[in-house]
């Protein structure tokens, strides 16, 4: 007994100390562990994001084509992004876009989501998910081609607006410089309308039915119950949506790559795709990196303000 | 929890401040050196005996490159090629990183300036005297000449090839000729003019060309009209970057003016600015259109899409004397460190000298061979359109009237200059002067920097 004491008791320093030692030991073990399995995410997370970003944020101090030496050039190509009304148009365009892109989408998938989930048990509401998801999977290099076909001037947009007798307002929409950009909008607003919806359907089917019969006893019409319990219910929804968005508008590339390529006369250009020109084409490293140090800032600064919006209260 | 994350920013900083170290530092600085000179040669280079395998990067659509080396390859069986192939706009974009990484022994390049400025071409002065190129037309290779290390272009070191040349002019659909009554090619702007106004009357569209998305096709019919009221040598100089150069002439401007009034006419289509090209030449095969300006590098494809259908001309001259046109080798060169640059510049005389080769370039490409002027030509089904195409070819050399193409000046002159100018153009948003003022403001921009 007395030697099993000593052995068990005697010889690490005291009781409690001791578990306590103990534990904290194999807490840091298993931190070490916990490091050891983030290693691989760590490792490609470094490679993949941090350095590429940090290599921006240097690239863009330097004046340099991609291949020959490169002089530093300090906050030049930084006051160029804002002085140079080609870049800087770029931005207030991106911004335009948000409209298009957040606004459309987010309040039609609203009110569509409330139309769904009150027919949730026809047929009807199944067809109307799958159609307006189905925008999510076409592949947007087809969808851009295929919305490219339907805004030309012999397009089925315009046949519509002439057999209604609108044949005065035809036009090439994507090729006229005041259409251009809305119409790049309304390509963006049919992609991103399925995810916003489906996102804010999954978000209603949590929300709780006793709720919506609380309030119809109480005598609130549709009207009320949408904006007395659905929108308040969905405020988390509704972030991811705008976050989503908004990022989708200032980021964006694929669809005006395909639709305008930024044309006519830079008048659908954007922050991404002037990057790309930047960078590939006038082979201004400097630059494009500048702005895309400036993109990354932009977009940090709406998107933080919204997730703290809607988190605060949940 | 708190400290969880204290931990987080301290790693995210450990791991920036790293980076950043490790970065320090221009990026760059160790290009490839400098191959001013090329090396002296006493004998022809071949492709020797021992089996070798080229590197070969080419542009995805045209199959002509292709033609070429299975051909090579089956008179000269040691040599093999590992092709890969890319849109015109990814090579572009990756030529200067292609060259320098992964230096291909046989390229399509773009405009080589900027390259040459990088020393990422191989300088191919010596093989063109062993070789004898130089004694072919000299406006052959004169838009791939530089001086090494940059400059203006057009004189100085040979610093790529040509697989063919082609020629640039107006295509028309002879059907759509018939109906407004114009029964030859016209032979003066004038002319050129009353069937644009025929067809307009006629309810035919006069002109589809591209002018959409980055590139602005109506490049082609100004370039062409200002060597119609002009010279072609005072725009090559501009092209050439030679110093004081200037696209804002006389001539030029009444060019532009004219392609201002066409567009007033109503002669284009109206889709136009939403137009690209592979867009144009659906609806011109589809016979929504008399006219395209377009080059020779789609006669083989018209003549088997619309055999006997589709004519070609060079743009008429004002006057109807003296003809010119874009006309621009099909340029490739070899990295600067190839690994095989002997049997490269053996492979590109050997299409330009060998009649199998020449065969190719004219029946798969569609296009006038390079090499010296009293080469045994190719035989070619007469009223085709590569007939048509040779033969303007070949009036064009004559008159010494080639020209590289307006947006061939600098790598950033047509997608952000020429491309937007004539997009505002078209929609009524700039005039024909100030198109010109603007394209040469940032030329001199772009040129000085």
């Amino acid at each position: 007994m007395s030697t099993l004491a000593s052995v068990v008791e005697g010889r690490p320093a005291t009781g409690p100390r001791a578990a306590r030692g103990a534990r904290r030991g194999r807490r840091r073990g298993q931190g070490w562990v916990a490091w050891l399995f983030a290693a691989p995410a760590i490792v490609a997370y470094t490679l993949f994001v941090l350095v590429p970003l940090v290599r921006t944020v240097q690239y863009s101090f330097y004046e340099w084509d991609g291949i020959g030496p490169s002089p530093w050039v300090g906050f030049d190509n930084y006051v160029r992004v804002f002085t140079d009304p080609e870049l800087s148009g770029t931005i207030v365009n991106a911004f335009q876009l948000i409209v298009f892109f957040s606004g459309i989408p987010v309040l039609f998938g609203l009110a569509i989501a409330a139309t769904i989930r009150r027919i949730a048990t026809s047929r009807l509401a199944a067809v109307a998910r799958v159609v307006l998801f189905v925008p999510q999977v076409i592949p947007l290099v087809a969808a851009g081609i295929t919305w490219s076909w339907l805004m030309a001037s012999d397009g089925l947009v315009n046949q519509l607006l002439s057999a209604i007798g609108l044949g005065g307002v035809t036009r090439a929409w994507l090729g006229d410089f005041a259409t251009a950009l809305p119409a790049v909008g309304v390509i963006g607003a049919w992609v991103l309308l399925g995810l916003c919806t489906l996102l804010l359907l999954a978000g209603m089917s949590k929300i709780d039915p006793a709720l919506y019969e609380a309030a119809r006893i109480d005598g609130a019409g549709p009207l009320r119950e949408f904006f007395s319990i659905t929108v308040p219910s969905l405020r988390q929804e509704i972030g991811v949506c705008v976050t989503v968005t908004v990022i989708a508008a200032l980021a964006s590339f694929d669809i005006i790559y395909i639709a305008t390529q930024g044309g006519p006369g830079n008048t659908t250009m954007v922050p991404g795709l002037e990057i790309y020109y930047q960078a590939f084409v006038e082979r201004q490293v400097g630059v494009a990196s500048a702005l895309a140090v400036v993109l990354v800032v932009l977009v940090l600064v709406c998107v933080l303000p919204i997730q703290r919006l809607t988190r605060e209260q949940s | 929890m708190r400290r969880h994350s204290y931990r987080r920013t301290a790693l995210g900083l450990v791991v920036l401040a790293a980076t950043l170290a490790s970065a320090c530092g221009g990026p760059g600085e160790s290009g490839p050196q400098s191959t001013d000179t090329a090396a002296a040669l006493t004998e022809k280079p071949t492709c020797g005996k021992e089996p070798v395998t080229m590197s070969a990067y080419f542009e995805t659509g045209f199959p002509m490159p292709k033609a070429l080396t299975d051909k090579f390859s089956a008179q000269f069986p040691n040599v093999k090629w590992e092709v890969r192939e890319d849109q015109f706009a990814v090579i572009t974009q990756n030529a200067p990183r292609v060259l320098a990484d992964d230096p291909p022994d046989l390229m399509r390049l773009p405009q080589v300036s900027e390259l040459v400025k990088d020393n990422l071409l191989k300088n191919l002065d010596g093989y063109a005297k062993v070789f004898g190129w130089d004694s072919w037309p000299a406006s052959q290779l004169e838009q791939l000449r530089m001086k090494p290390g940059g400059g203006a272009r057009g004189e100085g070191s040979l610093f790529a090839m040509g697989l063919n040349f082609s020629v640039t002019g107006v295509l028309y659909n002879k059907t759509l000729a018939e109906r407004i009554g114009m029964t030859s090619a016209p032979t003066t702007l004038a002319e050129f003019d009353d069937a644009l106004a025929k067809a307009k009357q006629a309810n035919i569209t006069p002109i589809v060309q591209f002018n959409g998305g980055a590139t602005g096709g109506f490049a082609f019919p100004l370039q062409n009209l200002m060597a119609s009221f002009g010279e072609p040598g005072p725009i090559n100089d501009w092209i050439f970057q030679k110093p004081g150069a200037t696209i804002d002439t006389l001539s030029n401007q009444k060019a532009a003016q004219h392609l201002a009034d066409w567009i007033k006419a109503g002669y284009f289509d109206r889709d136009a600015n939403a137009m690209d090209y592979a867009k144009m030449m659906s609806k011109f095969q589809a016979g929504e259109g008399l006219f395209m300006f377009n080059g020779d590098w789609e006669s083989g494809n018209l003549d088997k899409q619309m055999p006997g259908k589709v004519g070609f001309f060079p743009f008429p001259a004002e006057k109807g004397d003296k003809v010119a046109a874009m006309s621009a080798p099909l340029t490739f060169g070899i990295a600067a460190n190839a690994k095989h640059a002997d049997c490269a510049a053996f492979f590109l005389d050997w299409v330009a000298t060998n009649a199998d080769a020449r065969e190719i370039a004219v029946a798969v490409g569609g296009s006038h061979p390079m090499g010296p002027a009293d080469a045994p030509m190719p035989e070619v089904k007469k009223g085709t359109v590569t007939a048509e195409t040779l033969a303007a070819g070949a009036a064009i050399s004559q008159d010494n009237g080639a020209m590289d193409f307006i947006a061939n000046a600098t790598g950033a002159i047509y997608a952000k200059s020429w491309t937007p100018q004539l997009q505002k153009l078209f929609a009524g948003e700039q005039t024909a002067d100030g198109l010109l003022k603007s394209v040469q403001s940032d030329y001199e921009d772009q040129v000085g920097s």
